[in-house]
């Protein structure tokens, strides 16, 4: 292949701006798909990300355009996602920013143009659903041109959703963005970008060669896990799977080499040929860090072998996933589990009980501290039941996040108010534009990973926009708050909170159980306590009437439904002592925040 | 003795619906009393194959209707000698006159809706009649010399304290009626009442209120024998005790449901539809389901629950029992609910094996 014909692309676009929509066009305009053949977002294939409308595994796919060939690279469209974003785009030589013309640019976008820029990307800057009545293409041009320093007059405005300008866009990428640069004849070197298990044929990685070829029927080396695997299959996503003998440089497609398991091809991942095969990997590659931390408890103690397959059987699939093994006196044997961010934790937990049918009950979410003990030892706790007896602790580090967020002006106040109450230090306030004000801080990830995300869109409408990543490990005075439930510890629901928010979360924490934890048979107490000093207290007052008071011929057949209703409810419940809690009590108790 | 067997009648008509009730009843179709009752006569006549041994006219508001149209349906349904033949009855409609046509066409039990002897809660009930009313109807029933009858009372709406429900049961029982029915307020789906949650009933408050039934009742010789039932000993309604004993039973009219060895039907739900389906000779049947043997078991064991008689102790794990101490007593080898056990049934229910 003529590697000057060769353009691969990005398309970056903040949820809901017409990613998925314009990926579908773009499949249709080139033919790639048969129009009755088309399903709407062919690329997101997984339910939980039609669902929801976000991409979470990228895809690939080679199209043909006026004699170019173009590889679309989709992104994972989130932020805890990031640093598959930057593997993906390591793959491209530019990429398409997609701008909602009713919305304006928002802060993620932007820290992904960033990462676009820093890897010296071209970018096409487009302005979609010029169709809405509230587009205003002209202001929000202006701001593209402001922040990102792109011509205004460079800037496209289409419509995904009518294919108006779509055309336009396909020859823009072709005379914008540059041909990509390898050498045929250098050893192999192959981006792993994205990888996908498939039930029958292993992991599917998505890979980009940068240099050399390679070659059907090839043995390979992977050079940060040091395995060497033969090619089973290579070939191009056209978007149905097409082998081909081999990929040069500048190509995309993919590569099917026997592997099991996802770890073993992880996004980043460098592949080479076994023999004479390149001395150095690409560089950046880095192991997903996991940033959240719960444990993971079967409802019914019998599911645990059921949840740790489970498991396993995720993992293939998402190498971003921990988990190993602990128990509790409150909730039994479940798994420690370990998450890029919260929409991750609540992605998976809910893929397990749907794909998987288990019941589950998430604890707290945590994140990891680092334990400086008096004898001068430094210790990992990701979950507040190990932390070590107070006495035995000289002092506590925990992560912070740099946070980014933009925003209409007028919601900074009320933002500013939301990002003070979470521990954070304004490190400084820009305006993108008269109407735009871009907020950068510096918060504990604890005080993040909560419901930081639901309160800020809550509290602008949804208009604001947010970006994160790690700053680093700061000292802080955290102590831990235990519950118990009817007297008895729950370990399972200890977290670890700065000593100034201790009182008021233990407070409200009782009083969102309490709202949270139906009425039982007798009854139960809920306190919250810092070592053994209770310093809030509810009472679920224990339930008086639960029974039908008619029963004649037409009731009949609606009791005994209700009846089974009401026994289906309680297999959601997990017993803590003797005390039914629902599964995702914790998650809510949190999310009801304020 | 014979096998029980019941027959229900629906009279789907009322004067006006008061705003908790989701039965079967309109208050604009009245010009179809006529052909409705002549539907219900031909209906029952092609399909009573054998003497109930009880009847039960309910609704809507049977003493809507004319009294004589009614009589002559009563008529049609052929019973065993003994049989228990009831007739729901609005106290602002009841007279001497109409209650002796009943008693002539074998009516010898009525039940009056009184729901509240207080006039503040009736018309937050959304019922308009007075609470004098009552105590008139109940002068008739005696003048008539009907065996055995039957006071409906509902507590626990919004509006209602506890010393208006006190005063409801004092004024009922000194009436010294033979049975009472005390029946907690449920929000019903679809109703007047369903949309308006501020109005809706607080379990706390209305466990108050059974507990206090109770012992009123009980004093006055009243004896629970069933979750909302009361009776004198031997005034126990043996229509009812047949639908918690899962005996057979045939509906008549709109909605009507119907029993037969575990499968059980309804009929189609407006008397229009009825009215067509009879005159065509067609099936009145809307819809209906079979029980299997272990669903049928275990509803059986969860009506049974809610009644004096109990289960059988081995209905629950020995270890339930001992976690359900304080609401179910064992005695003679028949678990039974306590008056708090009576309150969480649901609860108990969900135990049953």
């Amino acid at each position: 292949m003529d590697i000057a014909k060769i353009r691969n692309f990005s398309i970056i676009a903040h949820i809901d701006h017409g990613k998925s929509t314009l990926s579908d066009r773009i499949l249709e305009i080139t033919k790639a798909v048969d129009t009755r053949e088309m399903r709407s977002q062919y690329l997101d294939s997984m339910d939980l990300e039609r669902e929801r409308g976000i991409t979470i595994k990228a895809q690939n796919v080679r199209v043909e355009w006026k004699g170019h060939t173009l590889h679309l690279i989709d992104t994972p469209g989130h932020v805890d996602f990031g640093y598959e974003v930057s593997r993906s785009l390591a793959a491209c030589e530019g990429v398409v920013l997609v701008v909602d013309a009713a919305q304006g640019i928002e802060a993620q976008t932007l820290a992904n143009c960033y990462l676009a820029l820093e890897n010296d990307l071209e970018i096409v800057a487009v302005l979609n659903k010029i169709d809405l009545p509230a587009a205003d293409p002209e202001r929000y041009a202006g701001e593209i041109e402001q922040v990102l320093g792109i011509p205004r007059d460079q800037i496209l405005r289409i419509s995904a959703k009518t294919g108006v300008g779509v055309d336009e866009l396909l020859d823009a990428v072709c005379e914008r963005i540059p041909a990509p640069v390898g050498d045929p004849d250098a050893p192999l070197q192959a981006l792993i970008f994205d990888s996908q298990f498939d039930q029958y044929r292993g992991v599917v990685s998505s890979i980009r060669v940068m240099n050399g070829k390679m070659t059907s029927g090839s043995r390979l080396k992977f050079m940060q896990t040091g395995a060497l695997h033969e090619i089973i299959e290579i070939g191009a996503r056209r978007p149905a799977t097409t082998p081909l003998s081999d990929l040069g440089p500048g190509e995309v497609g993919y590569l099917i080499a026997g592997i099991k398991d996802v770890a073993e091809a992880r996004s980043g991942e460098t592949v080479t040929t076994a023999n004479h095969g390149a001395t150095e990997p690409l560089p950046g590659y880095r192991d997903p860090k996991p940033m959240v931390f719960c444990g993971l408890y079967p409802i019914d103690g019998d599911d645990f072998e059921n949840l740790r397959e489970s498991l396993q059987k995720l993992k293939l699939n998402d190498a971003s996933i921990t988990y190993e093994p602990e128990s509790s006196g409150a909730l039994g044997f479940g798994f420690r589990c370990g998450f890029l961010g919260l929409l991750h934790m609540e992605i998976v937990k809910e893929r397990l009980e749907r794909e998987f049918n288990l019941a589950l009950i998430a604890t707290a979410p945590s994140v990891e501290y680092r334990v400086h003990r008096t004898n001068g030892e430094m210790e990992l706790v990701d979950n507040p039941a190990d932390l070590p007896m107070p006495q035995a602790i000289d002092y506590i580090e925990e992560p912070y996040f740099r946070v980014s967020i933009i925003t209409p002006k007028e919601y900074t106040g009320t933002l500013m108010e939301l990002c003070q109450s979470r521990r954070g230090d304004m490190v400084k306030l820009e305006y993108l534009s008269p109407e735009r004000v871009e907020l950068h801080y510096k918060i504990p990830l604890a005080e993040v990973v909560v419901d930081f995300f639901d309160q800020m869109k809550s509290r602008t409408q949804g208009y604001a926009s947010l970006d994160y990543e790690l700053h680093g490990y700061e000292r802080s005075n955290l102590v831990k708050v235990d519950l118990l439930l009817n007297s008895i510890p729950a370990d399972a629901f200890s977290t670890i909170v700065h000593r100034d928010k201790a009182f008021a979360y233990g407070s409200r924490m009782c009083e969102k159980l309490k709202e949270l934890i139906p009425r039982q048979m007798f009854d139960v107490p809920i306190q919250a306590a810092i070592g053994g000093k209770v310093i809030a207290r509810e009472t679920v007052k224990a339930k008086r009437k639960d029974v039908l008071a008619k029963c004649y011929g037409g009731d009949i057949t609606r009791k005994r439904k209700l009846l089974e209703k009401q026994k289906e409810g309680k297999k959601k419940m997990k017993s803590i002592g003797r005390v039914e809690v629902p599964g995702d009590v914790f998650i809510s108790a949190l999310k009801l925040d304020d | 003795m014979r096998e029980a067997f019941g027959v229900y009648v629906h009279i789907p008509f009322c004067a006006r619906r008061c705003d908790y009730c989701s039965f079967a009843t309109w208050t604009d179709r009245h010009h179809l009393q006529r052909d409705y009752l002549d539907a219900l006569h031909r209906d029952i006549g092609r399909s009573v194959d054998r003497p109930a041994t009880t009847v039960f006219v309910g609704g809507g508001t049977p003493t809507l209707v004319d009294p004589d149209g009614l009589a002559a349906v009563i008529r049609s349904i052929p019973v065993v000698d003994g049989a228990e033949v009831t007739v729901e009855c609005n106290p602002d409609d009841v007279t001497v006159e109409m209650l002796a046509t009943y008693r002539a066409a074998g009516v010898n039990r009525v039940s009056v809706g009184v729901q509240s002897m207080v006039p503040q809660v009736l018309a937050s009930l959304g019922r308009w009649h007075q609470p004098d009313n009552v105590e008139r109807a109940v002068e008739a029933i005696r003048a008539v010399g009907m065996p055995t009858w039957n006071l409906d009372l509902i507590y626990g709406g919004a509006g209602e304290t506890l010393a208006d429900w006190e005063r409801t049961l004092r004024r009922s029982v000194a009436l010294q009626p033979p049975h009472v029915s005390a029946y907690a307020l449920t929000v019903e789906a679809g109703t007047p009442l369903a949309a308006q949650p501020d109005r809706h009933p607080d379990d706390d408050d209305q466990a108050d209120k059974y507990e206090l039934a109770d012992d009123v009742l009980t004093a006055a010789g009243l004896a629970n024998y069933e979750v909302s039932n009361w009776a004198r000993p031997g005034h126990e309604s043996r229509h009812n005790r047949l639908y918690w004993l899962q005996a057979d039973y045939l509906g008549f009219g709109a909605a009507a449901h119907s029993h037969r060895t575990g499968r059980r039907w309804w009929n189609v739900r407006t008397p229009d539809r009825y009215i067509a389906a009879v005159a065509a000779g067609e099936s009145t049947e809307a819809a209906g389901e079979t029980l299997d043997d272990d669903t049928r078991r275990i509803e059986g064991l969860q009506l049974a629950l809610r009644m004096r008689e109990g289960v059988p102790a081995d209905a629950f794990d020995p270890a339930d029992l001992d976690r359900l101490d304080g609401l179910v007593e064992v005695r003679d080898g028949r678990a039974l609910l306590t008056r708090r056990g009576r309150l969480l049934a649901n609860e108990v229910s969900m135990h049953l094996r």
